[in-house]
């Protein structure tokens, strides 16, 4: 991914870069209560490197990374056929009802078109209001796959 | 899942006031266009200003305007105006509960509860219209 999109609200869309690290970690803290440095670096380091498969986008306004996203095309996992898949997102607290989490939609299932994919999923936890809100606000209906899970040894 | 008449007049109600924000519309049309009395819908219009989701203006050329925020009421604040008691813990008392069974049931029923509520509280007016405006480009095309 090499354009970078100026958007309305003057917050430029790019590509995530080692260097957003700490900024990626805190604005997911503020949303999560967790602090996942690890697993953040981790992810970086992957999408840096398939780029043409995964998208790790940040919302940035003058050198402050406002936002984030992360998403991912998966093909004939559960049987369906090629998707995006949208992992991540996260908005800094001082930058909630700006636009920023719609801008890196937005960007990111453009991408996720220009890789001839025409369907984005995510998974939200059902508690969790303001994101489902969100995505439905989006557009996002409920699709055709059911989430179970089991509690091992249980059984 | 079923809404009462009452609850699914009351969200026709909002959807048509909020998709409308500069215009009032009267109890008439509103009944009109849904085919109900003006009866039953006066009531739920009441409820509904208990509420602070719409106003009314009295007279000559008033009628009720939406006076709530759509971006922030849900399907689930206008169902639990009219039926506050549906997901609360339904079939509390209800006769073997107690039992294996009944455990087993309710673990199930609470997992369908659980996704309608999810459904319904993340669903707001605004969205709602969203949805409907989407469904009409659609159908447009299509037909």
């Amino acid at each position: 991914m090499s354009a970078i999109e100026k958007t309305r609200h003057d917050f430029t869309i790019r590509g995530a870069e080692p260097g957003d690290l700490g900024a990626i970690v805190e604005i997911d803290q503020q949303v999560s209560g967790a602090k996942k440095t690890r697993y953040w670096r981790d992810a970086l380091e992957l999408y840096s490197s398939h780029r043409d498969k995964g998208f790790f986008l940040v919302a940035e306004r003058e050198h402050r990374v406002a936002g984030f996203i992360l998403g991912e095309i998966r093909a004939w996992e559960f049987g369906s056929p090629p998707c995006g898949w949208v992992y991540a997102i996260g908005v800094a607290r001082a930058n909630l009802l700006e636009g920023v989490g719609t801008q890196l939609l937005d960007a990111l299932c453009a991408h996720f078109q220009k890789a001839n994919v025409d369907k984005v999923r995510t998974m939200i936890a059902r508690q969790d209001h303001e994101l489902l809100s969100f995505f439905r606000s989006y557009g996002m209906m409920a699709g055709p796959y059911q989430q179970l899970e089991l509690e091992l040894g249980s059984h | 899942m079923n809404l009462q008449r009452a609850t699914r007049l009351a969200l026709y109600a909002v959807l048509e006031l909020a998709d409308q924000p500069d215009k009032q519309l009267s109890r008439a049309e509103i009944a009109e266009k849904f085919e109900v009395s003006g009866n039953h819908l006066s009531k739920v219009m009441r409820d509904l200003g208990k509420a602070g989701l719409v106003e009314a203006v009295r007279g000559v050329g008033g009628g009720y305007w939406f006076s709530g925020n759509a971006k922030r009421t849900t399907l689930m604040d206008v169902i639990k105006i009219f039926e506050p008691a549906r997901f609360e813990n339904a079939g509390e008392r209800e006769p073997g509960k107690a039992t294996d069974l009944g455990r087993t049931l309710n673990l199930v029923l609470d997992e369908i509860n659980e996704t309608i509520q999810a459904t319904l509280n993340s669903i707001s007016i605004q969205t709602m219209l969203q949805i409907k405006n989407r469904s009409m480009i659609h159908s447009s095309r299509g037909g």
